[in-house]
């Protein structure tokens, strides 16, 4: 029986461990905190559908649960070797594992709103990211502003740390527009008295059921979308906001006043990413995201022979990308054991 | 709003300032704007802190007004730096200290330029010898005159005899403070604190007592703005962003507004007389103005220099409020007055 060491128990981690282990092969995951499922655990609902995360984290908890693989949680890779065709991983529990093969799954970071310091993000009351929506938007969540009463203006800033030279992350993240979307409708059916707006600089509805749910949040939400990237955001004595902005399609300025800013935020491949690539001697895109030998056919494939990749640590990617991207890493290990 | 947010944003963006040994130079405008703001900064440097700084009267304008109105060409406007340059470093000094946040932009502009492309600082090299036979070295370190006033704060702090606390409240004085577009916009790590909660300014008002009032039009232009006011037809646009920014800060009753450019000031004072004879409104307390200062100013008072000496009677928005909150004492009769004791004539609208 061959042994694969998967870095990360995210979803990518857990769909490429049930995989290998439906193969017959023996499986290690190893997650630095202590609950598998990485980022997933943090969100509400799920777009296009409002599927609740737990319906998903919940399935790939009794599915994960059901197969025989180990995971060592609350654990970090501190070293790795690689000497007669194997891998002998050291981690930071003073453990010492050997693989036949590694898969990296160490997935992304949300984009640290702090960086558009135009924004005033930590510092102005009312101004929170896509992430922390996605709390407030949990049965119980407190979504009042200053002297408790209900916003009644909101905006939502697409492309935060996409797309974006300031911040040198020149990619795009893929999922903020959906994710803004959704977002909008899930607080305009909790607080329909709010007027939202959305500014965008594209809106990208390239999936499945995104375009319908794009024009359903215009039509039957009433959710106004500006063309134009907000070029400050101020606090106002009563704590509201004073945004600026440029209407590109009318070519004119524009001010306004709003009780909450949304931050779309992107994604990044992290620190965890690059300290992983720099362990495995795996190179990364300029990105900063782990590079692949090929787009097209080998895209699970790293620049080391027998380290494979799976999901988000390569590119931003929707969890069903990932789930996909995580499966074809497994198929991909699978064969090249075989060929061994 | 959350104090702990910008105290991160400070703490990621500190800059070197030299400690000693400055090679100043001095602003084009404000020696007319504000006559007394730039004698005051020597004289705090030399007396007060013990500190070394040269200044040499060959040195002239950047051209930086002339260079942003595309009047004056990027090879031109090195080589005038590169003059300035050479001034420093035939003196002997590798700091080089500004007093006008325009040409600090510019000289920030131009040693990064010669950083990113060395053979445009060969080319100027050339133009500067074969023009005037001098040679230069890029300076060590270039700080704006308010990094260094906002390095020695605290050692100002220490021998102050005015606090900025209102005298008749026992409360801090709330103070708005402006930043010169060109102190930190185009290079964020230039400036203390950065481009969009600059400390460079909050760090002075703080160490001397008084408290800053964040309003929502702080960033927006003061109104100068180079074309908005060089072009006569231009001018209402100019007052219309001064307009917008006092508009802004009214509700927080600010007792001062501090700057550190030359525009800012100047702007923001003239135009808040030029409301009042437009729109009969003021923005002060009791139908009077908001006193504007420039930080060399705000620092005379807090040390104990005398208003007039300051040159605030050269301000169109009358400071005596301020004084008065401060405690200052000041004879009014010599507000006019020249350096002989003799009245110099006041202020009149003449052909407006």
């Amino acid at each position: 029986m061959k042994h694969i060491v998967i870095i990360g128990g995210g979803i990518a981690g857990i769909e490429t461990a049930c995989a290998l282990t439906d193969a017959g092969h023996w499986v290690t995951v190893i997650e630095k905190n202590e609950k598998l499922g990485g980022k997933l655990n943090n969100w509400s609902y799920l777009f296009p559908d409002f599927t609740p995360t737990e319906k998903i984290t919940g399935t790939l908890q009794e599915k994960y649960r059901e197969k025989d693989f180990s995971i060592l949680n609350k654990t970090e890779v501190s070293g790795i070797l690689r000497q007669n065709g194997k891998f002998s991983i050291k981690t930071s529990g003073e453990q010492h594992l050997e693989a036949d093969a590694l898969v990296v799954a160490t997935g992304y970071e949300i984009f640290d709103a702090r960086r558009k310091e135009e924004y005033g993000y930590k510092i102005y009351d009312h101004v929170i990211t896509s992430a922390d929506l996605e709390q407030l938007l949990l049965p119980g969540g407190d979504l009042t502003v200053a002297a408790g009463k209900n916003p009644k203006r909101i905006a939502f800033v697409h492309c935060v740390g996409s797309r974006d030279e300031k911040t040198g992350n020149h990619y795009c993240s893929k999922v903020c527009c959906i994710t803004g979307v959704k977002q909008a409708i899930e607080l305009k059916k909790r607080l329909p008295e709010a007027e939202i707006y959305c500014f965008y600089m594209d809106l990208r509805m390239y999936g499945k059921h995104f375009e319908e749910l794009y024009r359903e949040a215009q039509e039957k939400y009433d959710i106004q979308f500006i063309r134009g990237r907000l070029s400050e955001a101020s606090e106002k004595i009563d704590k509201s906001l004073l945004i600026k902005s440029e209407d590109t399609l009318s070519g004119r300025p524009l001010k306004m006043n709003v009780d909450l800013l949304v931050l779309l935020v992107g994604m990044e491949a992290g620190k965890g990413t690059a300290a992983t690539a720099a362990t495995c001697g795996i190179g990364c895109e300029e990105s900063g995201f782990l590079k692949t030998t090929d787009s097209f056919l080998k895209s699970n494939f790293s620049e080391q022979e027998g380290i494979f990749l799976a999901g988000s640590c390569t590119a931003p990617m929707t969890i069903n990308d990932t789930i996909l991207h995580a499966r074809s890493a497994a198929v991909e290990v699978d064969n090249w054991l075989k060929k061994k | 709003m959350k104090r702990e947010g910008k105290i991160q944003v400070w703490k990621d963006y500190q800059k070197e300032i030299a400690d000693d040994h400055y090679f100043y130079v001095r602003s084009c405008i404000r020696q007319n704007f504000f006559p007394g703001a730039e004698q005051t900064f020597l004289k705090i440097l030399r007396s007060e802190l013990g500190k070394d700084i040269c200044e040499n009267p060959h040195h002239t304008s950047c051209s930086g007004i002339a260079y942003h109105a595309d009047v004056v060409p990027f090879d031109t406007i090195q080589t005038i730096a590169a003059r300035q340059f050479a001034l420093m470093t035939e003196a002997g000094y590798q700091n080089f200290a500004v007093s006008c946040i325009t040409s600090f932009g510019i000289y920030s502009e131009i040693i990064e330029t010669w950083k990113e492309y060395p053979s445009e600082l060969e080319k100027i090299r050339n133009y500067l010898k074969r023009a005037t036979g001098r040679e230069f070295e890029v300076p060590q370190n270039v700080a704006h005159a308010s990094d260094i006033v906002y390095k020695f704060r605290e050692d100002i702090a220490n021998k102050k005899k005015f606090p900025l606390i209102n005298q008749q409240t026992g409360q801090p004085l709330k103070i708005v403070e402006h930043i010169g577009c060109h102190y930190s916009k185009m290079f964020p790590a230039k400036g203390v604190g950065g481009a969009e909660f600059p400390n460079v300014l909050v760090g002075m008002i703080e160490s001397w007592g008084g408290e800053v009032v964040d309003y929502p039009e702080r960033r927006h232009c003061c109104g100068f703005g180079f074309r908005q006011y060089l072009v006569m037809s231009n001018r209402g646009y100019s007052v219309s962003n001064s307009r917008k920014k006092f508009e802004s800060m009214e509700p927080y009753k600010p007792d001062a507004i501090l700057c550190n450019c030359p525009g800012c000031p100047m702007f923001m004072d003239r135009w808040q007389y030029v409301i009042e004879e437009m729109e009969g409104k003021t923005y002060g307390e009791n139908g009077q103005g908001i006193p504007v200062l420039t930080y060399e100013e705000l620092a005379g008072l807090v040390l104990g220099y005398d208003p007039w000496d300051l040159g605030l009677q050269m301000h169109q928005t009358n400071c005596e409020p301020l004084l008065d909150k401060i405690g200052i004492q000041y004879d009014s009769s010599l507000k006019y007055a020249g350096k002989d004791g003799k009245l110099i004539g006041k202020p009149a609208m003449v052909g407006c």
